[in-house]
């Protein structure tokens, strides 16, 4: 699929034609002073912030509360504990300006719920337009986890910003498709060459792959998690802001006789994450749930799957309330 | 010539190298430069090494009180939940305390979370700590690579620029209205106590929203939490919540749904304010760790005024004072209970 080019100045006319068809979301500046995902209206002017916006793309595809069914709840009913599948019509989404670190955490997350049919659903349903970096922000790493600032995997289109224009890289067949308007015309051979340029730059190494062949007894008491977790508040802010945790806890809701279930984002750092019905709880101390986090994502994960569970995207370097740096962190897993 | 703050931490680190060297604290509690910029790391000190590690800056937002029953309890031989402690001294923690973090110890130590003869506290009267929020606002949103810290000025860098800005001027909303920086309760001092402050219109961001129509009030109440993920930070780095299952956990009954249906948000941030009443310092912790900016401190800010105007209490600043909540008077106002509505005010 070859490349195509569209002036800055007709980005917004494009992602305009595209709310015909989607639901576009791109990233705004929120009331509260940080960039967030909103959905995208005409004439607001595009806003393209360096590094990822506050919350990570999870957010469209596991929704806070995602419903598994309904059902009624009441004896006298006929249909009382028939579970009805919750209405899915929803529209086709288009995320515009996805950075290659969360493009690629959908990728990730696909492992685990490669037999989930809601995320697959929404997967189906979801577009990325990703945006490719230039710059970095001092809290990104994407190439420690097997990233990189050009990669477009999980993309279905990848922009190149370049001085007056974007370079319109088709990555799938649906992708394809979102360029087929009159807006785009072919790029030039400067504007390849730059890009070409940015793609050639090196990644550095993986420093992340390494820590597969560590032995897991290891690392599971290495000395370095008692200093880690204790200044841990054990908070879900990492967590919630990182795009590849994905866990989840389900729970029913029954009000006047009507139910559903819901599936809601749960966080390993909360004693009641494994909280045991019998009051048993196998990560009662912080510290257990603190090496769990960082466990899962680099050593467990990676076991079962192959990548690690992290995309380097620095959320959780941003804004952990005690700065609990998850480089810091796997540089000491990398030094046992 | 070293700053206040290079001062500051000087002490704490030879006041904490004695502490530890002498064996009188097993542990000692205080702050460390982060990674990234503006970022400060609470940081527990058990050897002399480890206390060169301890510094001080401006951008101390967490409320250090909010580990100590922790870490008493991680220095005392395992027992069972009800299980009395064992007699006979204890080993001991040096904390750090600024003016509302010792007031939150005061609580802590009346509602038995901890034991005064356990803490060495080293009281460090407060100048105020830098909201960050504000000061992204102030260099417009872009990208900090770093801070450099003079006594009254912040000298800031990013890509391609760098500016010098006021310390006060981003200073936290809780610290610029504070009455008391001072230390309450303090076995050692670093620096010297500069006194209460007076501050007439202190309330004046709680006023601002008390003027408002009961529905504008809700429609401002909703929007603020609307941004909430609902990851707790405001409630695990709250020195007040304390409880061995919080309502939100509970199951049986459950009290509040888990997920982020606005009516669940509204609710837990509602009683989680409520649970502070009477006890919150107003140390700005929750408010300063929110990923989602939301001004969750102006909710306990008003229970904070309301407590004043009605048993002219402030929390933590003596000992011997019971909490409001926790005992009576015959006296107390109780037309409260009741909303009054006059005359031609109805809708």
């Amino acid at each position: 699929m070859k490349p195509l080019a569209i002036e800055k100045t007709l980005v917004e006319d494009w992602l305009g034609d595209l709310c015909d068809d989607f639901d576009v979301f791109s990233p705004s500046m929120t009331k509260k002073g940080f960039y967030d995902w909103a959905p995208f209206q005409s004439g607001t002017g595009l806003q393209v912030p360096t590094g990822v916006p506050k919350s990570s793309i999870k957010t469209f595809f596991f929704p806070q509360p995602e419903v598994l069914f309904h059902f009624k709840a009441s004896v006298s009913d006929p249909d009382a504990y028939r579970l009805k599948e919750p209405d899915c019509q929803e529209r086709k989404a288009l995320l515009f300006g996805v950075r290659p670190c969360d493009a690629r955490s959908v990728v990730l997350n696909s492992m685990p719920y490669e037999p989930d049919p809601y995320f697959q659903a929404r997967r189906k349903n979801t577009l990325i337009v990703g945006l490719l970096c230039k710059e970095s922000c001092s809290t990104c790493f994407c190439k420690w986890t097997g990233g990189s600032p050009t990669g477009r995997e999980g993309m279905d289109l990848a922009l190149m910003e370049l001085e007056d224009s974007y370079l319109v890289e088709p990555v799938s067949e649906r992708g394809q498709a979102l360029i087929s308007s009159t807006i785009f015309r072919k790029p030039k051979e400067q504007e390849i060459s730059l890009v070409q340029e940015l793609y050639a730059r090196k990644n550095g190494e993986d420093a992340a792959s390494t820590l597969r062949g560590k032995e897991l007894m290891a690392l599971y008491e290495a000395p370095f998690w008692n200093q880690v977790s204790q200044s841990c508040i054990n908070c879900g802010t990492c967590t919630f802001l990182c795009p590849t945790c994905y866990c989840f806890d389900i729970q029913d809701e029954t009000l006047r006789g009507k139910g559903r279930r819901i599936r809601y984002w749960d966080s390993c750092m909360f004693p009641l994450f494994t909280q045991h019905a019998s009051g048993h709880n196998p990560r009662g101390d912080k510290i257990k749930r603190v090496r769990n986090r960082f466990m899962h994502k680099f050593k467990y994960f990676p076991d079962r799957f192959g990548p690690v569970s992290c995309v380097g995207c620095g959320r959780c370097v941003r804004d952990c309330p005690v700065n609990i740096d998850i480089r810091q962190v796997l540089s000491n897993m990398l030094g046992v | 010539m070293s700053t206040v703050n290079e001062k500051i931490a000087g002490q704490i680190q030879q006041i904490a190298t004695q502490l530890l060297e002498s064996k009188e604290v097993a542990l000692f509690l205080g702050y460390t430069q982060g990674t990234v910029p503006g970022a400060m790391q609470p940081f527990v000190a058990r050897d002399v090494e480890d206390a060169k590690r301890l510094s001080w800056s401006s951008f101390c937002v967490v409320n250090l009180a909010n580990y100590l029953p922790g870490l008493l309890r991680s220095l005392e031989p395992p027992r069972r939940p009800n299980e009395p402690p064992p007699e006979g001294p204890l080993p001991k923690v040096g904390v750090v305390a600024t003016g509302c973090w010792s007031r939150n110890m005061v609580v802590q130590i009346q509602e038995n979370q901890i034991d005064r003869e356990r803490v060495v506290i080293v009281g460090v009267p407060s100048r105020g700590m830098v909201d960050r929020r504000k000061l992204q606002e102030s260099v417009g949103q872009r990208e900090i690579t770093s801070i450099q810290e003079d006594d009254n000025s912040l000298l800031i860098r990013g890509n391609g620029f760098e500016k010098v800005i006021n310390r006060w001027d981003v200073i936290r909303d809780n610290c610029q209205t504070c009455v008391h920086p001072d230390p309450v309760i303090y076995d050692r001092l670093v620096g010297s106590l500069s006194g209460d402050r007076n501050i007439p219109d202190r309330f004046r961001q709680v006023e601002e929203i008390e003027a408002l129509s009961v529905e504008e009030r809700w429609n401002w109440f909703q929007e603020e939490i609307s941004s909430c993920i609902r990851c707790y930070a405001c409630r695990n780095v709250c020195p007040l919540c304390y409880c061995p299952t919080c309502f939100v956990d509970d199951s049986r009954p459950q009290w509040v749904g888990k997920s982020k249906e606005q009516v669940d948000t509204a609710l837990f941030h509602i009683v989680r304010a409520y649970h502070c009443a009477g006890r919150c310092t107003d140390c700005g912790s929750c408010e300063s760790v929110c990923p989602m900016g939301i001004k969750m401190r102006l909710f306990t800010r008003k229970l904070q005024k309301d407590c004043l105007e009605l048993f002219d209490f402030e929390p933590g600043l003596d000992p011997d004072i019971p909490l409001p909540l926790t005992t009576y008077s015959t006296s107390d106002p109780e037309d409260f209970i009741l909303t009054q509505i006059r005359k031609g005010d109805e809708k």
